[in-house]
């Protein structure tokens, strides 16, 4: 294609008046070699045009992802509340021992108390016996 | 619409997708992201896809959609995106450095536009969609649209321009 014509189309892609044909006509012109001197520029736009669109998408697709995950986590709460509940019940049966043993040991604290107080009495009632024996003995 | 049908509706564009998306994000492993994340959000609305006439078109605007949405919350976080992993594919070897280096510019050059101009001059100049797509795409007026190419264009002639007056005087 001669100069004139391609710095027509340049004033006309600048003014992004240019059809998608026509700026197909400049990259091929562009990125051919042997450009103007004074088109450099274009060149250096166009070849960069032609080389971004080499850039391709590697990875591989994956349309079910994360789904696991919120599962996961929806298992895992489940999981959580079953341990709260659980650990509750235990701490209550555990609370309710303790609380059964203190009376316990209160009551029986109490019973020993009363017990040696009765052996007391006892003993009293006991000294008092042997006193009347005595006396019994020494008026016969 | 089953895993294959789906694939073969969307591997003519998945590059597209992520071309658009690096473009804008910059980064590769974020672009990587968007564009998995796009893929996934159309396979979750396959039933809808299965109405629609241009799915390609449709799949771009989400990308820009999605793309913003990610800038803006970058943005609100703090994080700046820099471009540190940017390589460009050689083209040939024979091409001298400075050549290379020129046309590497050109990428750098893009960057430094307004997101709108990017968008369009990546959709354009690189994708080579015509302009009645591109309208849809961006939700703008064919008029709009010419104006901010022919803006693109012309920033980065000028600054082609002016590096290379840089590098010579």
């Amino acid at each position: 294609m001669e100069l004139a014509n391609i710095e027509k189309l340049v004033e006309k892609y600048l003014n992004a008046a240019t059809t998608l044909q026509e700026e197909t006509t400049l990259k091929n012109y562009f990125t051919e070699g042997s450009v103007a001197p004074h088109l450099q520029e274009y060149a250096y736009m166009f070849n960069y045009f032609a080389t971004a669109k080499d850039e391709t998408y590697t990875k591989t697709i994956q349309l079910e992802p994360k789904k696991s995950k919120t599962r996961n986590f929806k298992w895992l709460s489940v999981a959580a509340s079953v341990m709260l509940l659980f650990s509750v019940f235990i701490g209550k049966q555990e609370y309710e021992r303790h609380q059964a043993k203190k009376q316990f040991e209160q009551i029986s604290k109490g019973l020993r108390l009363l017990s040696s107080n009765l052996k007391k009495g006892q003993k009293a009632v006991t000294s008092l016996y042997t006193y009347e024996d005595t006396v019994k003995k020494i008026l016969k | 619409m089953n895993q294959s049908d789906f694939l073969k509706v969307v591997l003519p564009f998945k590059d597209k997708v992520f071309r658009l998306a690096k473009r804008l994000l910059v980064s590769t492993e974020e672009a990587e992201d968007a564009t998995q994340e796009l893929l996934f959000k159309l396979w979750r609305s396959k039933e809808k896809i299965a109405d629609y006439k241009n799915v390609e078109a449709f799949a771009m605007t989400m990308t820009k959609n999605y793309c913003y949405d990610r800038l803006k919350s970058k943005q609100a976080s703090n994080l700046t995106l820099i471009h540190s992993n940017y390589k460009e594919k050689d083209t040939s070897l024979d091409k001298k450095m400075e050549y290379q280096d020129s046309v590497n510019q050109v990428h750098q050059l893009i960057e430094k536009l307004p997101e709108q101009q990017k968008i369009i001059i990546q959709l354009r100049d690189i994708e080579e969609y015509d302009f009645e797509e591109i309208c849809k795409m961006v939700d703008m007026k064919p008029t709009a649209v010419r104006v901010a190419l022919s803006r693109a264009r012309k920033t980065i002639r000028e600054e082609l321009i002016k590096k290379h007056n840089y590098g010579v005087s």
